[in-house]
């Protein structure tokens, strides 16, 4: 009965993953860059979610949807600010700018809320789940968690297989030049990208800090580079890829922590990846891409 | 139609294009040709807007159109085949025709598509298939297809014979020929100088970036000079 608690922790822990890994897969599939300040914009939305029901007491519903709106805004402001003047940079400068992001947003969060932790009120009103006369609890953030992260993947391949937006981003990600060569505005198809990945960064913050209620401006850094992980361990740039690696991840992480160390979890993880990429260099689901000329 | 005026073009510290000017009028085949390196797609790449000119002016259709961003040059009706085609390799032949028509209203692509299935009957048997699979012909084929998708009134080819065999080669002509009788405007960078004066009305022989000669197409296949450097004697 432990085995399937800790099998449930590790998806819905997992399945936070997959959403934060889809912001990290979407953005490096079509601007071909890291961003990794993605990490702090999930605490950013977790802060906002947070002001919302306890200072305001607005509703979650209404609380969610601010901290979507208002990490929209950020990440599309992040992209002109800092991104875009970098376009044909060398991508290393990208890179270094977005750890600068990251720390410009983790010491303006420290600036507003201050250093002490704020405990977290979770934003889902399900009861959990009793299966077997109680001896296996799922919690209700858990069941929204795992529904969440399928609902945003089934959302996210209808919408990059059938919509013309869709189309365009991978068409995007494919070929920026012939790309613009078809009319496609490639700024606009960036910002609509990152304008996603914040909205599921902000959902990811609020289910992350429902499940761990212990909020830091610090908060979103570690799972940020978790989900890096798991992106990369999918296949960056594929979106089945981040799902899988994310779920998989958590499930590692937590099976990790309860038979073998508590200390050595974080390790275990970045060990799996290191034997994945060994012996898949592009991730799980990541393809070679096999060009006849 | 086109008239490309007196541009300079670098890469960084190189100077690519020394001073070109050139025209294509309406309904004509123009093309431009040279040795690898004579600046043949950097000006077609300039004229859509993927490369700036530092001094000239290009303009399209009666408009300056210098500094305008490619995007915004398709719905112009300008629509150009790069070099090496760069069609979507992991998007369908369906989808990469749908990308073409990008700028044109949702309502009109099933007309369209279907004309590009007339033109290349090919696309139509691989319609679901992923680009990639695709034989280089049928990837120039597709290339072709999805920029006839814009509603093109001036159409840039760029070497549209690379590395295909002499069958396709003629076929490719041939469907040129066909555009070019159904009224569209062509302006044709080629290396195959043979193949591209027998199809222009008027050429431009380009050297290290600059305009050596011009003249009708015909004129040029003629002149002892083009035979020598370009048509093998």
């Amino acid at each position: 009965m432990a085995f399937l608690s800790y099998l449930a922790n590790g998806i819905s822990l997992g399945s936070v993953y997959a959403i934060i890994a889809l912001g990290y897969t979407m953005v490096y599939g079509i601007a071909k860059m890291l961003n990794f300040a993605h990490g702090d914009v999930i605490m950013v939305g977790a802060y906002i979610a947070f002001c919302a029901t306890s200072y305001l007491g607005l509703p979650s519903i209404v609380a969610i949807l601010l901290a979507m709106a208002v990490c929209t805004i950020l990440g599309i402001t992040i992209e002109g600010l800092a991104y875009k003047p970098l376009r044909a940079a060398p991508s290393l400068a990208v890179l270094i700018t977005a750890i600068g992001v990251s720390y410009f947003l983790q010491n303006a969060a420290l600036l507003i809320w201050g250093s002490a932790p704020k405990s977290f009120p979770s934003l889902v009103g399900i009861p959990p789940l009793k299966l077997f006369e109680g001896q296996l609890i799922i919690t209700g953030e858990a069941i929204v968690t795992v529904i969440a992260c399928i609902v945003i993947m089934i959302g996210l391949t209808l919408f990059t297989g059938k919509t013309r937006m869709g189309k365009a981003m991978r068409a995007v990600s494919e070929d920026k030049g012939a790309a613009q060569l078809m009319g496609i505005n490639v700024n606009h198809t960036i910002s609509v990208t990152f304008a996603i990945g914040s909205a599921l960064a902000a959902i990811a913050g609020v289910l992350l800090c429902s499940a761990y209620p212990v909020l830091l401006p610090t908060t979103g850094s570690m799972p940020g580079i978790k989900a890096f992980t798991a992106a990369v361990f999918g296949g960056i740039g594929s979106i089945p890829g981040a799902m899988v690696g994310g779920i998989l991840l958590g499930i590692i992480e937590i099976f990790g922590k309860a038979y073998i160390s508590t200390q050595l979890a974080d390790a275990i993880v970045f060990s799996v990846l290191i034997i994945v990429l060994l012996v898949k260099p592009t991730g799980l689901l990541g393809k070679a891409i096999n060009e006849k000329v | 139609m086109l008239q490309v005026n007196d541009i300079n073009v670098y890469y960084g510290a190189i100077h690519a294009i020394k001073g070109v000017s050139f025209e294509v009028h309406q309904g004509e085949i123009v093309t431009l040709i040279g040795a690898n390196g004579a600046g043949k797609s950097t000006i077609l790449q300039t004229v859509s807007g993927l490369l700036r000119s530092r001094t000239g002016s290009v303009t399209f259709l009666g408009e300056n159109i210098g500094g305008v961003p490619a995007h915004r040059l398709v719905q112009r009706g300008l629509a150009h085949v790069p070099e090496g085609r760069r069609i979507f390799l992991q998007m369908t032949v369906e989808e990469n025709l749908e990308m073409g028509a990008f700028t044109q209203s949702p309502a009109g692509v099933p007309a369209d598509l279907a004309h590009v299935f007339e033109l290349f009957p090919r696309l139509q048997e691989r319609r679901r298939q992923v680009a990639g699979t695709l034989s280089g012909g049928e990837q120039q084929m597709l290339a072709m297809g999805r920029a006839l998708m814009s509603h093109p009134k001036l159409l840039m080819l760029d070497e549209p014979s690379m590395g295909l065999a002499p069958i396709l080669v003629e076929q490719i002509f041939e469907i040129i020929r066909a555009l070019h009788k159904a009224g569209t405007t062509i302006l044709l960078v080629e290396q195959n100088a043979q193949m591209a004066l027998s199809v222009a009305d008027r050429a431009y022989v380009l050297e290290t970036g600059r305009i050596a000669l011009s003249g009708t197409g015909k004129e040029l296949a003629e002149s002892d000079a083009i035979r020598k450097a370009y048509l093998g004697g």
